[in-house]
C-alpha cells in the first residue's frame, strides 16, 4: 500500500513538474501575444471583449483539463 | 508584471498559487473561492469591481474543470442545476446592478467589504453550530450502532434536518422532482435559494458557493456530495453570465484570470479527488475556516490601506 502511495506521488510530482514548465511557457507567451491587443479590445469594443474573455476561459480550462488528464494517465502507466 | 486592464503590478507566481489553493479549495468544497480569491486580489491593489469581475472570470474556468471531474463521479444533479442557473443570473445581475450604482456613489470598496464581513462571519458561525452538533449525534448514534462502516460511515445527516423538512413540505405549485438527489420540492424554493445566491455572487464576486452549497444542504435537503458537484455545474453557467455581465461594464482584467487560472486547474483536480474520502458533516466542518479567512483578510485591508 505504502508503495502504490509513493508510486502516486512520484507520478504526481513528474506531472507538476512538466506542467508548471508547460504552464510557465503558455501564459507568458499569452500575456506577451494577446496582452495589448486585449487591452485596446478592453477599451474600445467591450462587448466582442466579453465574448473573447469568455472562450479563452473556458478554451483554456478544457485545453488544460485535457494536458493534465492526459499526463497523469502517462505517469500513472509508466510508473506503474 | 504589469496588467495594463486593471492598471496593476502583480507577481504571476503569487496569482498562479493563489488558484493552486482555490483550485483545491472549489474541487473539495464546490465553490468558487471568491472569499480568497476576491481579497486576494485586493491585497495586490487591485480595485474591489476588478477583484469581482475578474474573479467570475476565473471561476468559468475552474469550475468546468471541477464540474467534469465531479461528473465522471456522478455527483452531478443536472436538473437541479438547469433550474438553479435561471435564479443565479436573476440574482447575479441585480447585484452587479448594486455594485455599479455604488462604483457611481464613489463608495463601492467600503460598502462591499463591510457586507463581505458580516456574510462570511454569519456563514462559518451557522456551519460550526450544525456541523459539530451533527457530528454529536452521530457519535452517539455510533455507539448504538457500532457495526456501520465503510460506505454508511459516511451517509450524509445533519442537525437541520428537521428545518429541511419543513421546507420541502410547502407544497407550492409547481412541484418539481429530483431523482438524482432524492427530493421533491417546489420551484419557487429552488429560484429563492438561486436568487440569494446569485446576487451575492454579483455583489461580492465569485459563484456564491459559500452561500449556494449550504442552502442547497440545509435548505433544499441535497446530499453534500451531491450539492458540491451541483454548485458547480451551477457556477459554470451563472458565472459565464456574470463575467460577461461585468466585462461589458469594465470590470473583468481576463489576463489575471488566465494566469490565475493555470494553478486552478491542478488543484481543482486535487479537491475533487480528496471528496471521496470525507462524509459530508466533516466537510462542512473543514468548511468553516474558510469564509473567516476571507473575512480576516478584508478586515486587514481595510486597516492597512488595501495594500499589503
Amino acid at each position: 500500500m505504502k508503495k502504490q502511495e509513493a508510486k502516486s506521488l512520484r507520478a504526481f510530482a513528474i506531472e507538476l513538474a512538466i506542467y508548471s514548465v508547460l504552464v510557465t511557457v503558455y501564459f507568458f507567451l499569452v500575456l506577451h501575444l494577446l496582452g495589448e491587443w486585449l487591452y485596446h479590445l478592453e477599451s474600445q469594443h467591450r462587448y466582442l471583449y466579453a465574448v473573447v474573455a469568455l472562450l479563452l476561459i473556458a478554451g483554456q480550462a478544457v485545453a488544460l483539463d485535457a494536458v493534465t488528464t492526459l499526463l497523469f494517465r502517462l505517469l500513472r502507466g509508466r510508473w506503474r | 508584471m504589469f496588467f495594463p486592464i486593471s492598471n496593476t503590478h502583480i507577481n504571476p507566481i503569487y496569482l498562479v498559487v493563489v488558484g493552486f489553493v482555490i483550485g483545491i479549495l472549489g474541487g473539495f468544497f464546490g465553490v468558487g473561492g471568491s472569499f480568497i480569491a476576491g481579497p486576494a486580489l485586493r491585497l495586490m491593489g487591485v480595485d474591489w469591481n476588478y477583484a469581482v469581475g475578474t474573479d467570475l472570470a476565473h471561476i468559468v474556468g475552474k469550475s468546468i474543470v471541477a464540474a467534469r471531474q465531479h461528473r465522471t463521479l456522478g455527483n452531478v444533479d443536472f436538473k437541479l442545476g438547469w433550474f438553479m442557473a435561471l435564479g443565479t443570473i436573476g440574482g447575479a445581475e441585480c447585484g452587479a446592478q448594486l455594485i455599479q450604482a455604488l462604483k457611481r456613489a464613489g463608495n463601492v470598496n467600503t460598502v462591499v467589504s463591510f457586507v463581505a464581513i458580516v456574510v462570511y462571519f454569519s456563514i462559518a458561525v451557522f456551519m460550526l453550530w450544525e456541523s459539530q452538533k451533527t457530528l454529536r449525534s452521530e457519535k452517539k448514534g455510533s455507539r448504538k450502532q457500532s457495526a456501520a462502516k465503510g460506505a454508511q460511515s459516511k451517509e450524509d445527516h445533519s442537525a437541520f434536518h428537521p428545518v429541511t423538512q419543513s421546507i420541502q413540505r410547502l407544497k407550492i405549485w409547481p412541484m418539481i422532482e429530483l431523482p438524482t438527489s432524492g427530493v421533491k420540492i417546489s420551484l419557487w424554493t429552488i429560484l429563492l435559494v438561486a436568487f440569494v445566491g446569485g446576487f451575492f455572487s454579483g455583489f461580492l464576486g465569485g459563484g456564491a458557493g459559500y452561500i449556494r452549497m449550504p442552502s442547497m444542504v440545509y435548505v433544499l435537503g441535497i446530499p453534500t456530495h451531491l450539492a458540491v458537484g451541483t454548485d458547480l455545474f451551477e457556477i459554470v453557467i451563472s458565472a459565464s453570465y456574470g463575467t460577461f455581465s461585468h466585462a461589458i461594464k469594465g470590470n473583468v482584467d481576463i489576463l489575471i484570470a488566465l494566469v490565475m487560472h493555470t494553478g486552478a486547474v491542478i488543484g481543482a483536480q486535487i479537491g475533487v479527488v480528496a471528496t471521496q474520502y470525507f462524509a459530508g458533516p466533516k466537510i462542512r466542518l473543514a468548511f468553516v475556516p474558510l469564509p473567516l479567512i476571507g473575512a480576516a483578510i478584508v478586515i486587514y485591508t481595510l486597516m492597512t490601506g488595501h495594500k499589503l
